[in-house]
């Protein structure tokens, strides 16, 4: 599929600081890519360049093959849903869904058709005259999606827009906007910092740090493969240990040496080592490469997560099943579930 | 129970200092000297209808005028730098600092026949222009000293207006003319309708500036209402008459003018 947005070697610099350090992504037309990452990563700078309210200080905005850098958000083929969705609060719902609409003037009849139509999509049937700020924070979210929705632009930006809902809320919106972008056939860019939200509903996710982006890839890859600690962390709760690769599969942690996977390192090179709370296993202290002591058990209503100390390390370790408070019990883990990657450049995230 | 009591010396304040003297103004306005009911007053003040429109229409004038000053330059204001912002108020505030009266005297000394600007323009071979004394000098006054009361409202509102509101609207098509149009106009309009209060009522009523700048030839309801008073005509019923029905008029007008809000933001009068 050709690429509907493509930013190149994209650097924004904002009072002396380096925001976005070089950024270049490619999205595909008709998917849903998400950029994931923590505050203060780029995620929403990004969005913004995409929606041109914001220029970057050098490189290259494509869309659709041509070069937007300097049009202004109003000539763009774009529309958002902003953070606080943004409705206008002098407009009753109809006429913040048909805003778009009567800007281009459009004959009156369409207009209504096309709201209707939105509304249909959102739930929001028989809404028409309420005023936006009678609505609630899930009903004002949908009337943001069919605002920017009804002018049907090639891409749909969403800026951490479920940010605002509570849990269950957020739940039944995220497969509702997966349905809405299906069903529409456009691109959607959706930001967030929540990996759970990100793993849901995306094609593609772009994980950014510190103006850079780390990782892009399908869920699943980047769940299974992350390629660095920091993706590793982030999605998902991780083990982080320091290792060491002695040759091809063999790692050595804490001093012991374990079997995995992993190749292509320079022999004893020092390595990050990730290890899923889910893929160890307790078993008996005396069958085990690596012993400790439950530190402390918390039930988390599907699995009991449980730290356990050992050489040095705190371990957090999913199971159905809880270890006794104080024990010492053995660990173990399958050597493909022993990630062994580079060790970060940057160590501080 | 407790805010109640919190409020209280605010209500008897008002009690005193609002309500006892309407009341009187009221009571003066429909007795006569010996303190017998009549209309008397009321029927009098019909006499001076040229004077009320005069009033009206000066002050309207100025007020249209403070509003077109005004609505950009409080625009102007919330697009500067924050630090920027705060010196440009000052500016703004910095004459009403200074005595009202002083204020008004200087633009004397300016526009009279000898006053400043004339002097400068024979130099240039042009003039003397008859300014002082005119309605075009009432208005100016008034313009000059109530400006701040109209820029002031504005860019409160204004600078609290969203600024995603307005990304959105650029965001579903709107280029910046539109953006003031659709979105920041009707969103100041509370603004806009306190500012016109603020100029309107107190220009309406004035008597310092028809009398310095205007003359004894452009009295205003101000004036009228002073004399009955302190001048010779002295005539109190007169005078309480006269302030009941301007203030029927504001009350009016005021009422006509909180239609074109929205319910939940009327202007306070």
């Amino acid at each position: 599929m050709k690429n509907i947005i493509s930013l190149q070697n994209i650097v924004v610099d904002f009072d002396g600081e380096n925001i976005l350090q070089n950024i270049s992504l490619n999205i595909r037309d008709k998917e849903f890519v998400t950029l994931l990452g923590p505050s203060g990563c780029g995620k929403t700078t990004t969005l913004r360049i995409i929606g041109g309210f914001l220029e970057p200080n050098s490189g290259t905005v494509l869309f659709d093959g041509k070069k937007i850098n300097n049009l202004p958000p109003y000539k763009r083929n774009v529309n958002t849903v902003f953070q606080r969705y943004a409705l206008f609060p002098h407009l009753n719902v109809y006429d913040n869904i048909a805003f778009g609409l009567k800007v281009q003037k459009l004959p009156e009849k369409e207009i209504r058709t096309r709201v209707a139509e939105m509304l249909e999509l959102v739930n929001l049937r028989g809404f028409e005259k309420r005023g936006v700020n009678h609505l609630s924070g899930g009903q004002q979210q949908r009337v943001a999606i069919a605002r920017a929705l009804v002018n049907r632009p090639k891409v749909l930006l969403l800026d951490e827009p479920l940010g605002a809902l509570d849990l269950k809320l957020r739940k039944e919106m995220q497969i509702e906007l997966k349905r809405i972008q299906q069903s529409l056939e456009i691109t959607f860019v959706y930001v967030t910092h929540d990996q759970e939200e990100a793993l849901t509903m995306s094609d593609t996710v772009v994980v950014m740090n510190k103006g850079n982006i780390q990782q892009i890839g399908s869920p699943v890859d980047i769940y299974n493969e992350p390629v660095n600690a920091f993706v590793a962390d982030f999605i998902g709760e991780s083990n982080v240990l320091k290792g060491v690769m002695l040759k091809d599969c063999l790692v050595e942690i804490s001093g012991r040496q374990f079997e995995c996977v992993d190749k292509g390192f320079a022999e004893n090179e020092a390595v990050d080592v990730v290890i899923r709370p889910e893929d160890v296993q307790l078993i008996p202290a005396e069958q085990a490469q690596i012993t400790g002591v439950v530190d402390s058990v918390t039930f988390k209503g599907v699995h009991y997560e449980m730290l356990i100390e050992a050489y040095d390390f705190r371990w957090m370790v999913h199971s159905t099943k809880a270890a006794e408070l104080g024990s010492t019990v053995g660990m173990t883990f399958d050597p493909y579930d022993i990630h062994v990657m580079k060790k970060m450049k940057d160590e501080t995230f | 129970m407790k805010q109640k009591l919190i409020a209280a010396p605010y209500l008897v304040w008002m009690a005193v200092f609002i309500v006892v003297p309407l009341l009187m103004v009221a009571y003066f306005a429909f007795t006569d000297g010996e303190g017998r009911f009549t209309l008397d007053y009321i029927a009098e003040v019909g006499k001076y209808t040229d004077i009320f429109v005069r009033s009206i229409w000066l002050a309207a004038i100025a007020t249209v005028i403070c509003l077109v000053i005004a609505y950009p330059l409080a625009y102007i204001l919330t697009k500067m730098e924050k630090k920027r912002q705060s010196t440009m108020l000052m500016i703004v505030m910095l004459p009403m600092w200074m005595n009202f009266l002083l204020r008004t005297y200087a633009w004397m000394t300016l526009l009279g026949n000898n006053g400043i600007i004339n002097t400068l323009l024979g130099y240039v071979g042009l003039g003397p222009y008859k300014m002082l004394n005119t309605e075009g000098a009432v208005v100016l006054g008034m313009v000059y000293n109530y400006l701040p009361y109209m820029i002031l409202p504005l860019y409160s509102v204004m600078e609290k207006i969203d600024k995603s509101l307005i990304e959105a609207a650029a965001d579903l098509g709107c280029n910046g003319a539109r953006v003031l149009a659709k979105v920041i106009f009707p969103l100041s309009l509370p603004g806009v309708t306190s500012g016109i209060t603020m100029v309107f009522v107190p220009a309406i009523s004035t008597f310092i500036i028809s009398r310095m700048l205007g003359g004894g030839g452009n009295l205003l309801i101000g004036d009228l209402i002073e004399m009955q008073f302190l001048g010779n005509s002295y005539n109190p019923n007169l005078g309480a008459g006269i302030s009941l029905v301007l203030m029927v008029i504001i009350l009016l007008i005021m009422t006509i003018m909180n239609q074109f809000d929205s319910d939940d933001e009327k202007v306070l009068i």
